[in-house]
């Protein structure tokens, strides 16, 4: 099988370029594309990328395949590539440190500034603080995400703007405590989404959704921000 | 040598997964100078991974609960060598360790009163093993780990600890009174090699499931912490103990949690026989892993496995309801479609028992300062040193940990040598200066590795490395298998010692760090060969052919292993609880 890899050293190479790779694969046996990427370091040790519990649970391995972003460890050879062929890019948008590896701190600076983190004014109980299973199903489809930026670097509104623009996991994030009833900060987490970027960004094109190797729903949180923020302002 | 860059801190912690970040959190809320090191973003450690959820007991399944039960069961759970005083702590000390971690916003599943809800799980009983199977283990759904993790590092962002993310620590520095200083570490971005200074160390680095061929441990769980301190000359202790947990997925090694069978899963053979019922009639499915993951084998080796090659067990969760399996065991559903292509719903999953947990590691205090033994035997704490979650030692887990109390570990421990550095540094514990010559020994393997110009593969020798642990360390032990594996690994050494790294660039090198991770993976492996061939008896999951019985006249103790000079010396259990009495060595039965 053919697989092109997108390779830039900076060490090294003057610039990226795609370096195609051929590697047999072995019958019988579903592969995944983390699978493949080990096999091909072992022909070039050189080859950089990240990953680590080979699961889907860490958020290591998010790359793009064949012009889709989704996590290496999980995603079988066979879904995505065409006509035995098999492009893999770095996640599209951020700075490249190296091959596949990806400067974060933009997506990392963004999760960070929705404050993501419990905050209760109240003095805690001498044990935990209750919540209905029905309070605490509200965060189902909210707390599962892990990070992995997946979403973010589909999303053309992070592209021109990973300043402003907080991003679709970050705003599922800024949901997913809006949305918890232990949080008494509401108002000030609004407030600090309410200026014309930070949500107000987002097209609505679902790249996020549609990319979630999780199959979480930021546009959905997204979605439900602007219902709160509009709710507000009346 | 060139001129290192320095960074100094109070507190220096080697690790972002939960029991570095429980540290982390500490040290840093007390407004200490703190770092962490982790090389990798600290909520993709393996932490993340845990799934089944955190033993403890807050009392909310069952309002009777106690925590002295949990403490019986996790005694017998050891077979009886983990330290009492540690467990009591740990047990005792829990309920609040959870308690913050839900004010600090882990989204707990609960019940209908609005309690954090709890689950059976393997080892758990009422009344000191007299009341039956106790519902104890606090989940969120089956990614407790995942919860765990991402709260405790957003409790950290809050905080302002420092984090040195995609750093990776080579080695401790180490002066010539034998105090630890700090650590050489590398910035994985830039390549740039830095000396990071502290008052207090903490090794916070994980496990070493790579060791196996077949695992359910992240790639990164390559016991570098542990490989860290056995070149620097300390000992580690019950290293020989190495848990195989009962249900990983045939052929993948990916884990399903032991909470499929606290939620009434159970296994069958090919016969669709539920074989734990001959093994364990009172506690069944839900005996002790080490317990469970033998029977498991003899069924195999009987003839009596699953699927063509008759290789492996089934786990059979239908008669659940996707009702029930979509609320507690979502994860569950998507690991064993993706990797074991069955639907549990309406398809058992295959499994096998799967190398998961380390027991042994570095020896610490209940506070976590590590220890070594002086000429007569007797403890000695390390200064400077510290080491707490799946790389230490406390020993709360013996010879076998119970399903839920490695996630309870951390958070307690963390937590312990948190609170212990903050008071060493306020008395003011000296900054321990290191010459030279002393970080030149440290920074010696990563020169001899970036010098290395032909020589063997780092992939091809780590498989021989496991391979070798496979075959020879595994569930079952023999005299013979272990001697020609301790053969084996001798032979590995020199050729480790020669290999190549032909990668030398500094962007983001991963082959370097691999190459580094392989002496790491050498240094568990082979004080684990070493132990378990000096341990001459079956006890917790240290199960050998050649000698079947427990041997408490000999071996009610726990092994320290040095380095230096092969060594292994035994060192005295605690059976010293401090309010509740000591409970004795029995026959083990579930
Ligand atoms: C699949 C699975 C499921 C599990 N489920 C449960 C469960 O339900 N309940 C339970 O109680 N236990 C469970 N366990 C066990 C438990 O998850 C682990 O024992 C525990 O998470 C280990 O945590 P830790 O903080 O010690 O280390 P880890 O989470 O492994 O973190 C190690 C940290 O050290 C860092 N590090 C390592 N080496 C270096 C280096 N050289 N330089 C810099 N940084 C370094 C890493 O970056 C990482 O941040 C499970 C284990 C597995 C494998
Ligand atoms: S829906 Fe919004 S956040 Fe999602 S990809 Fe589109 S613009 Fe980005
Ligand atoms: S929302 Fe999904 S794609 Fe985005 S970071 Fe989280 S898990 Fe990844
Ligand atoms: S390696 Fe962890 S998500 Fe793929």
């Amino acid at each position: 099988m053919q697989v092109s890899v997108y390779r830039y050293d900076p060490d090294v190479d003057e610039a990226p370029e795609m370096r195609d790779m051929s590697i047999e694969l072995p019958e019988g046996k579903e592969l995944m594309v983390l699978d493949l990427l080990e096999r091909l370091k072992e022909q070039d040790p050189s080859l950089s990328y990240r990953r680590s519990c080979r699961e889907g649970v860490c958020g290591s391995d998010g790359i793009n395949m064949n012009g889709l972003n989704g996590l290496a460890c999980i995603t079988p050879v066979s879904q995505v590539a065409k006509r035995g062929k098999l492009t893999l890019r770095p996640l599209p948008g951020l700075p490249v440190i190296r091959d596949l590896v990806v400067d974060m701190s933009q997506f990392f600076d963004q999760f960070e500034k929705v404050r993501p983190y419990l905050i209760n004014d109240q003095p805690p109980p001498a044990q935990e603080r209750l919540q209905s299973p029905e309070e605490r199903a509200e965060l189902d489809g909210l707390y599962e995400c892990i990070l992995c930026g997946c979403c973010s670097t589909a999303c053309p509104s992070f592209w021109w703007n990973p300043d402003k623009f907080v991003g679709p996991a970050g705003l599922l994030q800024a949901y997913r405590f809006l949305a918890d009833s232990r949080d008494t900060a509401s108002a000030e987490r609004l407030r600090d989404l309410e200026d014309p970027f930070s949500v107000f960004r987002c097209r609505g094109i679902m790249n996020c959704v549609n990319v979630c190797p999780k199959g979480l729903n930021p546009t959905r949180a997204i979605g439900k921000i602007r219902g709160l923020l509009v709710k507000q302002g009346t | 040598m060139a001129a290192l860059r320095k960074l100094e801190f109070d507190g220096l912690i080697v690790g972002g997964g939960g029991a570095g970040l429980r540290a982390a959190l500490e040290l840093a809320q007390s407004g200490l100078q703190t770092a962490v090191i982790s090389k990798v973003f600290p909520t993709r450690s393996h932490t993340v991974s845990a799934q089944g959820g955190i033993t403890c007991a807050i009392a909310s399944e069952d309002p009777d609960d106690d925590w002295r039960w949990h403490m019986y069961d996790t005694v017998k759970g050891s077979d009886y060598i983990g330290d009492q005083d540690a467990i009591e702590y740990m047990c005792s000390e829990g309920p609040q360790a959870v308690f913050e971690l839900e004010h600090m916003g882990l989204p707990f599943s609960r019940t209908e009163s609005g309690r954090i809800y709890q689950r059976p799980f393997g080892g758990q009983s009422k009344d000191y093993g007299k009341g039956g199977q106790a519902a104890r283990t606090c989940a969120a759904a089956d990614r407790t780990g995942h919860a765990l993790l991402h709260t405790l590092y957003q409790a950290n962002v809050k905080s302002g600890a420092t984090f040195l993310n995609e750093w990776f620590a080579v080695d401790l520095v180490k002066n010539q009174d034998g105090a630890v200083a700090g650590v050489i570490a590398i910035e994985i971005e830039t390549g740039d090699v830095v000396y990071v200074a502290s008052r207090a160390t903490v090794l916070a680095t994980g496990g070493a499931g790579r060791i196996y061929a077949s695992t359910t441990n992240a790639l990164m769980n390559t016991g570098d912490g542990v490989g860290m301190a056995l070149r620097a000359g300390f000992p580690v202790q019950d290293i020989e103990m190495w848990q195989f947990h009962p249900t990983g997925i045939a052929g993948a090694g990916v884990l399903v949690t032991e909470g499929c069978r606290g939620e009434g899963g159970y296994l069958i053979n090919k016969d669709g026989e539920r074989f734990m019922e001959r093994y364990a009639p009172t506690a069944k499915d839900l005996a002790g892993r080490d317990v469970v993951a033998r029977s498991m084998i003899i069924e195999i080796l009987e003839g009596r496995g699953c699927g063509e090659a008759g290789d492996h067990v089934l786990l059979k969760l239908d008669h659940l309801g996707e009702t029930v399996l979509n609320s507690r065991l979502p994860g569950i559903l998507e690991l064993s479609r993706t990797f074991a292509h069955a639907d549990p719903v309406r398809q058992p999953i295959p499994v096998v028992p799967t190398c998961h947990y380390m027991m042994g590691g570095i020896p610490t205090q209940v506070r976590g300062q590590a220890l070594t033994q002086d000429e007569a035997g007797q403890d000695q704490a390390i200064e400077g040193l510290y080491a707490a979650g799946e790389a230490a030692c406390v020993s709360v887990h013996g010879a076998n940990r119970l399903g839920g109390n490695s996630l309870l570990d951390l958070i307690v421990f963390g937590r312990a040598a948190g609170l212990h550095i903050e008071q060493a540094v306020r008395q003011g514990i000296s900054r321990r200066e290191a010459s030279e010559s002393d970080l030149e020994a440290a920074f010696a393997r990563l020169a001899r590795w970036n010098a290395s110009s032909s020589g063997e593969s780092v992939a091809a020798l780590k498989r021989e490395l496991q391979n070798c642990m496979q075959a020879s360390f595994g569930v079952f032990r023999t005299e013979e298998h272990m001697r020609k594996g301790i053969e084996t690994l001798k032979g590995l050494r020199e050729r480790i010692n020669r290999a190549h790294l032909p990668d030398k660039s500094n962007a983001f090198n991963t082959a370097r760090l691999e190459a580094l991770e392989l002496d790491n993976l050498f240094e568990v492996a082979y004080a684990t060969a070493i132990a378990a061939e000096a341990r001459r008896e079956s006890r917790g999951a240290h199960a050998r052919e050649d000698h079947q019985q427990r041997d408490d006249e000999n071996w009610l103790c726990h092994s320290l292993y040095f380095p230096d000079d092969e060594r292994v010396a035994k060192r005295t259990v605690n059976f010293q609880p401090a309010t509740v009495p000591v409970f004795e060595p029995m026959e083990r039965k579930y």
